[in-house]
């Protein structure tokens, strides 16, 4: 299969303008002033078709700049990029809306700006509009929408324009749960439709989640182009890298699976006689400072935990949770992915879910952990472990009590 | 799947111009689209383009009729069949000027051929000319005012030339107006000195006698011989009560200074594409 998008040596220099007057301007007409940047330098790189990709870096890294730049939005200053088959770009959704055309001139206008014919789009005009879901309103001015209207129509158009290339800047993150879904869902559609994708975003785990591949940039310059895992390890070692947060999950050696030995465990609670085990998970690992060397916790350090879950047959609909208790089993604290609003990828063979938690905020003491894996209304419960890991924490005795609350007294 | 599209710093003039060539329908679209905007939520809607000259004309039909004896008979006549294609040019060159800035949402997130954007300034100006036509034509049969039937066959050429120079201004200083957007008021100034250098309120041939001076750097003003067009062909009248209005030049003569004019602005046109290209490139960052 041939490349869909071919990058070769793209460079692209912004030149810094500081607020300069009339007479400024005219007197350094022709003459090279200001300070030059470079937003990218000599990237390379060659995207396959039908494939998925994800650009991440930090913010500044130039990962948008090389979308627009794809696009066509921006030309490099120097280099190359071929891109073969129609591209869509969905940079911002809905992007020269007219507030005060109605949303169906709004449709043959966005449409016609993206590239398609007035036929094109009226034949796609009813997909378009049953994927907004705005039947109702589409000959009501876009003014009078709300923004989640306005993003729906827009991310409508973009999808229903038939693209080859579609390249998508954390347009994702807006509108609520259940569009959001509907977009990812459309996104996974294009994938197996043998579409290609480019991908920008800093939300690591949307990058895990839909992308095969990986490019991180940093300054400008391509510093991984990998698979996700081994890329996303690179970004969070140049993230922490200079503030001097070390990543823990970057830490080698060994890790604590924390399991309660079966002479302890208790007999099957209720949610787990009621677990399918379509999807089971196989390890917990804990992960903590010195956790090769050590069997606990130091209160306030960095504890991260591995689930390791599988499927034998794919499961598309999976969220995973996690509760702490306390050592007489009351919960202390319990949440899931869907709380925290990440959506995980369908279970193909074996995933891994990583929960971290930057300090832990525990005094002193033994703790259990149950997990669980269910589907997203919590209809089916595929899998769950009942209070079966154990961490303990060592803490200072400033304090009793389960939680590590940050506290400073001092005389009034 | 279509060819593959190459992204480079300096796209090849032809790829360009095949580009805009290939976004007819968008420009008509934007075109449509500005129309609606402008009269979107008015009752009376297009009617108002075509009452500003009728206006013009009842306003000037009595105080040049009635009031002020200027010596030029159907005064009204006279400036409007000069002034409606300079409203052409100063309202496609103002409006194409801040067409880039205006749409610097659309231009900071699509990828289209930008040119589109000041062209369909242009267009819908010309839209606004036919409307406003259509006041002039009711104006001159109301006149009873014979039009010279021979030169009125320029008149659609001297229109296309007329709409090509204010396509090559505008895509020019659109450019421009990006990195300075100081041009657009000076554009707002020049076109107002600009009008006072046509012959549209003043009459040709009362300031420029016959191979003077002042009629060849009158001439070196490129709507000049647009006007006089549009006005030998429409008020058709040479002559006024107190002298020469219009020069007395024959068909020829003014078709071959309306085709200099059209080389001049096709010209032009090719330096502004060369000059919009060199710049569009980082609109999506200035804007």
């Amino acid at each position: 299969m041939g490349h869909a998008i071919e990058i070769r040596q793209v460079s692209k220099r912004f030149r810094l303008r500081h607020e300069k007057s009339l007479k400024e301007r005219v007197l350094s007409f022709g003459r090279d002033t200001g300070e030059v940047f470079w937003a990218l330098r000599d990237v390379d790189a060659a995207i396959d078709q039908g494939s998925t990709v994800g650009l991440i870096g930090h913010n500044g890294s130039g990962k948008s700049t090389l979308l627009k730049c794809i696009a066509g939005i921006l030309r490099p200053t120097t280099g190359t990029i071929t891109t073969t088959g129609r591209v869509a770009a969905l940079l911002e959704l809905g992007a020269g809306f007219q507030p005060d055309l109605t949303g169906r001139e709004n449709v043959f206008l966005n449409g016609s700006i993206l590239g398609l014919t007035r036929r094109e789009i009226a034949r796609h005009f009813d997909d378009i509009v049953a994927f907004s879901e705005l039947e109702q309103f589409i000959d009501t001015q876009v003014k009078h929408y709300s923004s989640g209207m306005f993003v729906r129509l827009g991310f409508a158009v973009a999808v229903n324009l038939d693209p080859d290339i579609l390249l998508i800047d954390e347009v994702l993150a807006v509108g609520d749960e259940a569009f959001q879904r509907k977009c990812l869902d459309r996104v996974r559609e294009f994938q197996r439709e043998g579409r290609t994708i480019v991908f920008v975003t800093h939300a690591v785990s949307q990058v895990q989640e839909i992308c095969e591949r990986a490019i991180v940039l940093d300054h400008g310059n391509v510093v991984a182009d990998d698979e996700p895992t081994e890329a996303i390890a690179e970004f969070r070692d140049r993230l922490y890298a200079p503030s001097g947060i070390e990543g823990p999950e970057t830490r080698g050696g060994g890790r604590h699976t924390g399991a309660i030995t079966s002479s302890r465990a208790a007999p099957p609670s209720e949610m787990e006689l009621r677990a399918t085990k379509a999807v089971q998970i196989v390890a917990v690992e804990f992960e903590y400072p010195e956790c090769e060397s050590r069997g606990y916790v130091l209160a306030g350090d960095p504890f991260t935990i591995r689930v390791t879950y599988r499927a034998e047959r794919r499961v598309d609909d999976v969220m995973c949770g996690l509760g702490i208790h306390d050592s007489t089993g009351r919960l202390l604290f319990g949440s899931n992915t869907k709380f925290i609003g990440v959506a995980l990828p369908p279970v193909e063979h074996e995933l891994v879910v990583v929960f971290r938690f930057e300090s832990l905020s525990l005094l002193g003491g033994d703790y259990r952990v149950s997990f669980a894996i269910q589907n997203y209304d919590e209809s089916v419960t595929y899998d769950w472990l009942e209070q079966r890991h154990q961490i303990s924490v060592l803490a200072n005795d400033r304090a009793h009590g389960v939680v590590a609350l940050q506290m400073t007294v001092e005389p009034a | 799947m279509s060819a593959p599209v190459v992204v480079s710093a300096r796209p090849s003039l032809p790829s360009r111009v095949r580009r805009v060539w290939h976004s007819r329908e968008l420009l008509v679209g934007l075109i449509r689209k500005e129309l609606k905007v402008k009269y979107k939520n008015s009752v009376l809607g297009f009617a108002w383009s075509m009452l500003n000259p009728a206006l013009y004309l009842l306003v000037f039909w009595f105080v040049f009729e009635k009031v002020l004896r200027n010596g030029v008979p159907r005064f009204p006549i006279f400036l409007l069949s000069g002034l409606l294609v300079w409203n052409l040019f100063s309202v496609a060159v103002g409006s194409a000027t801040s067409a880039m800035v205006d749409n610097a949402g659309l231009v900071k997130k699509v990828a289209f051929a930008r040119e589109v954007l000041p062209l369909a300034s242009v267009g819908a100006a010309v839209v606004h000319f036919f409307l406003q036509l259509v006041v002039l034509v009711l104006a001159l049969v109301g006149f009873r005012n014979d039009v010279a039937v021979g030169y009125v066959a320029l008149l659609p050429l001297a229109l296309v030339v007329t709409i090509l120079l204010a396509a090559a201004l505008g895509v020019l200083l659109c450019a421009l107006n990006v990195y300075l957007r100081d041009i657009k008021h000076i554009v707002e100034l020049l076109m107002l000195a600009w009008f006072w250098f046509t012959p549209i309120v003043w009459q040709f041939r009362s300031l420029a006698e016959p191979g003077s001076l002042a009629e060849r750097l009158a001439l070196f003003n490129p709507v000049t011989p647009i006007v006089l067009t549009f006005q030998r062909a429409l008020y058709a009248r040479l002559n006024g009560d107190s002298g020469a209005i219009l020069p007395d030049w024959t068909v020829a003569h003014h078709l071959a200074l309306v085709l200099a004019v059209g080389a001049f602005a096709l010209v032009l046109l090719v330096v502004a594409e060369v000059v919009f290209g060199r710049l569009e490139g980082d609109f999506a960052e200035e804007l």
